[in-house]
């Protein structure tokens, strides 16, 4: 048995697409899951500071397993490294960066994201669900730039792009941008704008998988 | 002469009375002061309300507090974890409330608390479930939320080093909610690995200082939670 064709990018491809929209020098928070694979793409020649709200600028990559420190962590609770250069702060400080308007870029998975930017992606309302919400709420209000990363549809097929969330809200009208398998997005005052499609893939195949009306101007790029 | 030292965990948490409001830092293992949680339920203290990040993993520290059934409240930003099977069962069950607090807003609340400051406007969660109830004002054109400092009755926090004076450094992504709580509670404790005399610091370099610690404990080799949750140990 054969697997069916990959169509559109992969979440590596993904992250490697969005990586090449950050400059140089940004001070950045990548969320957990996809956006952690963004570090791994930074083109050549662009160094970035990563950020990590529990606590440090200048994050490194995980240590060899069973080296570290059980009390160096990511926001996710596994093990970093600090690079050259990396600074440790509290919490009250590591929220006014945030908060304050001092990180450049932040990325962050979705449930689903609305046409003016409201983000969906820390609840699915379920009764039995525990909640828990941690940073999102306060990085989604404070970061300059609200990078999303997430396939364009759900494992069932359903359009996560939507003209209304129905999930409970992360932040109201926050996201600036959408990286997905099948197309880069832009979030404007008129709603979402296609800004590339993925490669092999149209129009009308993002348009049907996008529960929203997509913009079409200027012109977008068909990525190579 | 001031010498914040006391002789054990024990001792440390002897006068935490039921009801009590607790803040315990650490975000994750990181700066989870296991030895004064486990000390705390040697102690036996109930009905508390616990303001924290996580709810701790497997069944030892924070986890074993809840699962001893001493906490009905606990005020959290994320209160799952992988290996985080206590509280989820104690919240579905009703025998444990929730508090759900953004991260950020959390901090900040606790900083406001111990500086001072009743309430203060955020942006964080505007729009949001976390937005029911709370009074929004604009300013400058942007929605706030009022959010009111909190304080507690007591905090247990983790520092790698201690000088007598409660002059503390802390380790690494441990020092988190740390030095926040520390100013907020009427009765600040620390779990230090060493202990020196005044002097041995460099006063340049202190994170938090003495005035706001009140109770100083030399836990030399502290245990660590993924350590311990590998292990397969619950306490007690």
């Amino acid at each position: 048995m054969t697997k069916p064709p990959v169509i559109g990018r992969t979440r590596e491809e993904m992250a490697q697409r969005l990586a090449q929209d950050i400059p140089d020098g940004s001070y950045v928070n990548l969320g957990i899951g996809i956006p952690e694979l963004v570090a791994k793409f930074v083109p050549a020649g662009r160094s970035l500071i990563y950020h990590t709200e529990n606590g440090m600028l200048g994050m490194g990559p995980a240590p060899s397993p069973g080296e570290g420190d059980p009390e160096l962590l990511n926001a996710g609770k596994q093990r970093v490294t600090a690079l050259p250069g990396a600074a440790y702060f509290h919490h009250a400080d590591s929220f006014a960066m945030i908060r304050g308007g001092h990180l450049d870029l932040c990325v962050l998975g979705a449930l689903q994201v609305a046409q003016n930017g409201d983000l969906a992606n820390w609840s699915t309302g379920e009764p039995d669900a525990i909640p828990a919400v941690g940073g999102a709420m306060d990085l989604v209000a404070g970061v300059k730039s609200i990078f999303v990363i997430t396939q364009h549809c759900t494992r069932e097929g359903e359009a996560k792009l939507v003209q209304k969330c129905t999930f409970p809200l992360t932040g109201c009208a926050v996201v600036n941008r959408i990286y997905t398998d099948l197309a880069v997005i832009e979030v404007t005052p008129n709603g979402f704008r296609l800004v590339e499609l993925s490669p092999g893939i149209d129009f009308n195949f993002v348009q049907e998988r996008t529960a929203a009306p997509l913009l079409r101007t200027p012109e977008p790029i068909e990525a190579g | 002469m001031i010498d914040k030292r006391v002789a054990s965990a024990a001792e440390a948490v002897s006068d935490i009375f039921d009801g009590a409001t607790i803040m315990i830092g650490g975000f994750g293992e990181a700066g989870s002061p296991v030895e004064l949680i486990h000390a705390l339920i040697d102690q036996g203290a109930t009905n508390l309300t616990t303001i924290s990040n996580n709810t701790g993993s497997g069944q030892v520290g924070l986890a074993a507090l809840l699962k001893a059934g001493r906490v009905s409240k606990v005020v959290c930003s994320f209160p799952r974890t992988a290996n985080s099977t206590v509280f989820p069962e104690l919240y579905r069950s009703g025998r444990t409330k929730l508090e759900l607090v953004p991260q950020g807003t959390l901090a900040e609340r606790i900083r406001a608390g111990g500086a001072g400051i009743p309430a203060f406007y955020t942006p964080s969660a505007v729009g949001t479930p976390l937005a029911e109830g709370k009074e929004c004002r604009e300013f400058g054109g942007r929605k706030y939320l009022l959010e009111h400092g909190i304080r507690a009755d007591f905090s247990l926090i983790k520092g790698r080093v201690a000088d007598t004076h409660g002059n503390i450094l802390y380790n690494k992504t441990a020092r988190n909610f740390g030095p926040l709580m520390a100013m907020a509670a009427k009765v600040t404790i620390v779990q230090v690995a060493e202990i020196v005399e005044p002097g041995k610091l460099d006063p340049e370099s202190i994170v938090t200082p003495g005035i706001f610690v009140d109770r100083v404990v030399g836990i030399a080799n502290p245990a660590h939670e993924s350590e311990l949750v590998a292990a397969g140990a619950s306490y007690p």
